[in-house]
């Protein structure tokens, strides 16, 4: 998804999915109006129709795409699931890169969420020196485009890890890019926790490690799932870290990078092209989808990287 | 490597990991005397601090130095790179081109999604007209720029245009196009047209969220008042929502800045599309100029700064007041 930095929204905001009636509202007019209605529809349908174009294709035959728009589909309904056959167990099969995609995403997402809450939980309930400045520090690297890491960052992995063409490349690159943002959001949600909850398990004994994993996670995990699907929604659509660290090993590398070169090299290939590309879409559509409310709270709260 | 001995480096992975940092938190917690406060927190904090150091700062300064070498790297060469890049007339396009992509698309995203966050407003269906115009925000660059790579795509007049927009010009009289070959800087606003399809759902979510929580005595004060429509808009929704807009224009503003995967996707940078994002990756990954490519990424950082900084300014006068 997005490539960006992060954000700070200090007006009160709330959840848009999440609607309440309320006395007044602004636009309750708005839609009466045939030129607003229709203002509206012309830009979902401009929003929508590009997408449904290429997924109408996905499902044409390989000739019937070549010679015909997609919207004859509708005077000549001729379905077909080749283009599907043909990328998940075809000779151009997207099968493995898609594996691949999976299995750099999973580590990518649970990493940095284990390694910035602890580090948020120090910044938000820990006393110790310097702790200010450094939280400020971490917060300020938001801002660094991780393009100006990726040339020292590859050259570490070659010649001193010796890690470059692995997984392990990726997952490490996608936990560090992801920490400033990652540290600061759940500092954000830690520190609402009302402090009587955390002087009450102190008192019960309970020491740092019990609090934050007994008392604090099981209450930010709308944060932690808020933040989950921004890096999982991140890492899986990223083609810039992958392009680099493994963007030369096939068997590594995830289906962005895969889609990416497919259309450069087979730009016209449509039938490998549409499928392909929905292939590669399948999967945050569905997350995105089933847990949309917890994405717009995060994006709320502040989060949006690159 | 087959699909299970990939999974097991996967769960081996995140069980490592697990281990190890659960173990540097255990040994942490049995420190016990004065001292004990101090090492829990640095057993806490500097896992992730290394991460940040070794991952993110050490890079970046090598970049920074690395931007003042030459292209292989073996001797010192000033600010010869920048100067290059201010000067050359394929880098002076590229940095054109960056130019427009921060203007429009952080305006034209903005724009299209105030406009949609007020038209649904309270409208019957709203959550679903949200989710259509939110949708692409969960599709990669890659695959967005191959969605209207389809729409543009070109068949020469005559032929069975398979591209809407072709078939549109087609049939309203014109001749099909090639659009990424139209004169540069003319292209280019086909690529830009990607990403404010992308981050239009973002601008519409966080305005429309802003909306919502302007009080309804404000509202019903200025209706009072007579205000309805285009001067309700401009005289209370606007200003109350100012904080959330530009939040929105400098968050878009510095995504735009990095934008790569879809130049790439679409047209590799060739015709006088290239940007300074784009550029970094030919320069430091094709041509295996360092130099150059070290100084286009030092580039897009500096000039994150100012946005970041405006946005910061903009947001304390609003708490301020």
């Amino acid at each position: 998804m997005t490539a960006t930095a992060p954000i700070l929204i200090e007006t009160p905001i709330r959840d848009p999915l999440n609607r309440r009636p309320r006395a007044a509202s602004l636009a309750k007019t708005s839609l009466t109006s045939p030129w607003a209605s229709l203002a509206a529809l012309v830009i979902a349908t401009l929003w929508t129709l590009p997408t449904l174009g290429l997924l109408i294709t996905s499902f044409r035959p390989q000739l019937a795409i070549q010679r015909s728009g997609w919207w004859n589909v509708f005077n000549d309904p001729d379905l077909t699931l080749d283009n599907y056959r043909e990328i998940l167990g075809g000779d151009s099969s997207l099968a493995e890169y898609f594996v691949n995609s999976v299995v750099i995403t999973i580590p990518s997402v649970v990493l940095p969420i284990l390694l910035a809450s602890i580090a948020a939980y120090a910044f938000a309930w820990m006393k110790f020196r310097g702790r200010d400045t450094l939280f400020v520090a971490v917060f300020t690297l938001q801002i660094v485009p991780l393009q100006v890491a990726l040339i020292p960052l590859l050259k570490l992995y070659v010649n001193q890890l010796h890690l470059s063409g692995t997984y392990w490349s990726v997952w490490l690159s996608h936990t560090i890019f992801a920490l400033p943002l990652a540290i600061f959001l759940l500092h954000n949600f830690m520190k609402q926790i009302p402090i009587e909850l955390i002087d009450a398990a102190r008192v019960d004994g309970a020491g740092h490690v019990r609090i934050l994993f007994k008392v604090l996670l099981p209450l930010i995990t709308p944060a932690l799932a808020a933040f989950g699907i921004f890096q999982f929604l991140w890492v899986w659509n990223d083609l810039l870290v992958s392009l680099t660290f493994v963007g030369g090993t096939p068997e590594v590398a995830p289906l962005t990078v895969r889609v990416a070169e497919l259309a450069g090299s087979r730009g016209s290939a449509w039938y490998l092209l549409s499928a392909g590309a929905f292939l590669s879409m399948v999967v945050p559509l569905i997350v995105f989808l089933a847990l949309q409310r917890y994405f717009v709270r995060g994006l709320l709260a502040g989060g949006l990287k690159g | 490597m087959s699909t299970g001995a990939k999974f097991g480096q996967m769960f081996v992975a995140i069980g490592l990991f697990t281990l190890v940092f659960g173990s540097i938190l255990l040994l942490a917690s049995r420190a016990k005397d004065r001292a004990a406060e101090r090492i829990q927190a640095g057993a806490f904090v500097l896992p992730a601090l290394l991460f940040l150091a070794v991952g993110l700062i050490y890079p970046a300064i090598l970049t920074v130095y690395e931007s003042f070498r030459s292209a292989d790297s073996s001797s010192f060469v000033g600010i010869d790179n920048y100067l290059t890049i201010l000067t050359q007339p394929d880098l002076q396009v590229v940095l054109r081109n960056t130019v427009i992509w921060m203007v429009l698309v952080p305006l034209a995203a903005t724009a299209i999604g105030l406009l949609y966050a007020v038209l649904v407003d309270r409208a019957r269906g709203e959550a679903f007209a949200k989710s259509l115009i939110f949708l692409p925000m969960a599709i990669s660059f890659v695959g967005a720029s191959i969605i209207w790579k389809f729409v543009y795509e070109y068949k020469p007049t005559g032929f069975a245009q398979i591209g809407l927009l072709n078939e549109i010009l087609v049939t309203l009289g014109f001749d099909a196009q090639n659009f990424f070959l139209l004169p540069s800087p003319w292209n280019t606003l086909f690529l830009v047209v990607v990403m404010v399809w992308i981050q239009a759902g973002f601008a519409m979510t966080i305005l429309s969220a802003a909306i919502k929580a302007i009080p309804s005595d404000i509202i019903e004060a200025a209706r009072l008042d007579g205000a309805t429509g285009v001067k309700m808009f401009r005289r209370i929704t606007l200003p109350s929502i100012r904080p959330a807009v530009i939040v929105v224009l400098t968050t878009i503003g510095i995504g735009t800045l990095k934008v790569f995967d879809i130049v790439r996707t679409m047209t590799g940078g060739q015709f006088e599309t290239s940007v300074v994002a784009n550029e970094f990756y030919n320069q430091s990954f094709i041509y295996n100029n360092t130099g150059l490519g070290a100084a286009l990424a030092v580039l897009l950082f500096i000039l994150v700064i100012p946005v970041v900084a405006y946005n910061v300014r903009q947001l304390r006068k609003a708490d301020a007041r």
